[in-house]
């Protein structure tokens, strides 16, 4: 890890900067099969999925491979509800930086440069730095996750995820005692991330986790979807997934981790303080000022079913907020 | 041919069914996309606003173009405005709500974005219902005033699609200006006209020349604009 002096995040390298001084490197020292070799959880065995193919869109600037060895899911993070069908998770897409209707991000994905990809890691833990997201995650072995993805706006999924637990990249980074937050924040480049050169939310997207949330053994950094790796709608390379929150709580494209003693300022948060609140955790019981949350369409169905709290995860992460009132901290 | 005939009317009419009937196809074919209820809800909520946007601008228009024929087409988009908006609401009655009407009731009272959309829709309802002929002829001066009720459901239609979105308001402010324009035109022609009733004195019987005037047959040719000099062919009226 090359490490740089704990500096406050906004006074790290802009991280396009650094991408574009990685990719500079990376092109004229290597040829792609050398680049795919950076990264020997990814084998490059290009997408056996014709179905996923737009016939009119350009060729992905980093098209998604197969993942191997994945871990299957154990029972306990294996939601036992039938999958979303593939073409519809990676077509129907929240992810305002590639646009805001639901079909503009795998419209817009092929701009996004995913190789080389590198994460700022900072805050209070031992050594911050820059960290290429091959070396981020050589440690840990990749998982499935069966997770159902519930949104704010009221529909949900069934996922199957491909990531390692936060909490266990979490500890290789010594956080210190100071650490009560995580913050992450997205990619911030409107060449690559149009929907980002209008104002519709204060860019970069920005969210953040409690320290014990973003140990929970169902967090996850998830870098693939279906056995494959992220494609850039889904926000590829790495996103966030917290499964008992609202969908926008699983932030994407991530190429800053904070540790940090105060509560971060969240993207939806800081736009509508009224309507998303920072711990965002499913609840049917606490209404949207605009919409009830009581009930939820499952992508597929025509006909809405009732929404459980913390999204059927209560049993694992109910502690978590023991003696909170939910409706203040929504 | 002439823009208010029969023929054109109808043109008209079959060309505002045709999101209309694509939408039939696309939910045939499975080509809504991974959610066709949202899908749903979004096409019948725009083309709502599209045809009760085109309603409102054949007045202007027609005084603009000095084009009295263009008058019947405002009662055909006010339908088909009316038409969308039914489905709208029906869409979302059926697949939101489950046809529950506790929820519908819960979400009039406490969702006011919902509710400023219901209201609009309830507001059509009786313009819908007197749009015919029979119905001009019978309240006479009163249908008039009862029309004018499309301008604060336009207004009302406006505030529930800027409410609807997260965050993102440029379509729904796009349609906000639009109708903002098409509103404020009509507010200075009646202060100008009122200020001229005062400086002059006062003319025979000046028609009140308003939007909500005359969607049907006859009516719709009254005004200053479409005396029978300005129209170069009486018989070519539609009676």
């Amino acid at each position: 890890m090359r490490t740089v002096p704990n500096l406050p995040e906004n006074q790290v390298t802009d991280p396009a900067v650094y991408l574009r001084r990685r990719e500079f490197l990376r092109t004229s020292a290597a040829a792609g099969a050398a680049l795919a070799a950076g990264l020997p959880a990814l084998a490059a065995c290009g997408s056996e999925n014709p179905g996923e193919a737009r016939a009119d869109a350009p060729e992905p600037k980093s098209p998604p491979r197969a993942l191997a060895p994945v871990t299957p899911a154990p029972a306990r993070f294996r939601a036992e509800d039938p999958l979303t069908p593939e073409k519809d998770a990676k077509s129907y897409n929240n992810f305002y930086e590639m646009g805001t209707d639901k079909d503009d991000p795998a419209r817009n994905a092929h701009r996004l440069r995913t190789e080389p990809w590198s994460v700022s890691l900072t805050g209070e833990i031992a050594k911050p730095g820059v960290i290429a997201l091959e070396d981020l995650l050589r440690p840990h072995p990749l998982e499935e996750r069966i997770y159902r993805l519930r949104c704010v706006e009221a529909w949900s999924m069934v996922i199957p995820w491909v990531g390692v637990p936060l909490g266990d990249v979490i500890r290789r980074l010594n956080p210190g005692s100071k650490a009560r937050y995580v913050a992450f924040e997205t990619l911030l480049d409107p060449e690559q991330l149009p929907g980002q050169k209008r104002r519709v939310l204060d860019w970069p997207y920005r969210e953040g986790l409690r320290m014990d949330e973003a140990m929970h053994p169902l967090t996850i950094l998830a870098v693939g979807m279906y056995g494959q790796s992220l494609p850039g709608q889904n926000g590829a390379p790495l996103r966030l997934v917290v499964p008992w929150k609202y969908g926008f709580k699983s932030i994407k494209s991530i190429v800053g981790i904070r540790l940090q003693a105060e509560e971060p300022v969240t993207a939806w948060n800081q736009s509508a303080p009224g309507e998303y609140g920072f711990y965002a955790n499913v609840n049917p019981e606490v209404s949207h000022p605009r919409w009830s949350q009581a009930r939820e369409r499952r992508i597929g169905d025509w006909r809405k079913r009732p929404t459980l709290p913390f999204n059927g995860y209560g049993e694992q992460v109910a502690a978590l907020y023991a003696g909170m009132d939910l409706r203040r901290n929504f | 041919m002439k823009l208010g005939s029969r023929p054109v009317r109808l043109a008209v009419a079959a060309g505002g069914l045709i999101p209309l009937a694509w939408g039939l196809f696309d939910l045939a074919t499975d080509g809504l996309g991974a959610e066709p209820v949202e899908e749903i809800t979004h096409r019948t909520g725009s083309w709502a606003l599209r045809m009760l946007v085109l309603s409102l601008s054949i007045t202007p228009l027609r005084k603009a173009l000095r084009a009295p024929g263009l008058a019947p087409h405002r009662r055909t988009f006010g339908l088909l405005a009316f038409l969308y908006a039914s489905l709208h609401f029906t869409t979302y009655l059926a697949l939101d709500l489950d046809f529950r009407l506790g929820g519908l009731a819960e979400d009039i009272r406490e969702r006011p974005f919902i509710t400023v959309g219901f209201t609009a829709w309830v507001l059509l309802i009786p313009l819908a219902l007197t749009s015919t002929r029979a119905s001009i002829r019978r309240l006479g001066k009163r249908w008039q005033g009862l029309h004018r009720a499309v301008y604060p459901a336009a207004i009302l239609v406006a505030i529930h699609f800027v409410w609807s979105a997260k965050a993102d308001w440029l379509e729904p402010g796009i349609y906000a200006g639009v109708l903002a324009v098409l509103l404020g035109v009509r507010g200075v022609e009646r202060f100008g006209q009122k200020r001229s009733n005062y400086a002059t004195i006062r003319r025979a019987r000046s028609p009140d020349e308003t939007d909500a005037q005359g969607a049907g047959g006859k009516d719709q040719e009254a005004g200053p604009q479409a005396v029978p000099t300005a129209n170069p062919d009486p018989k070519g009226k539609t009676p």
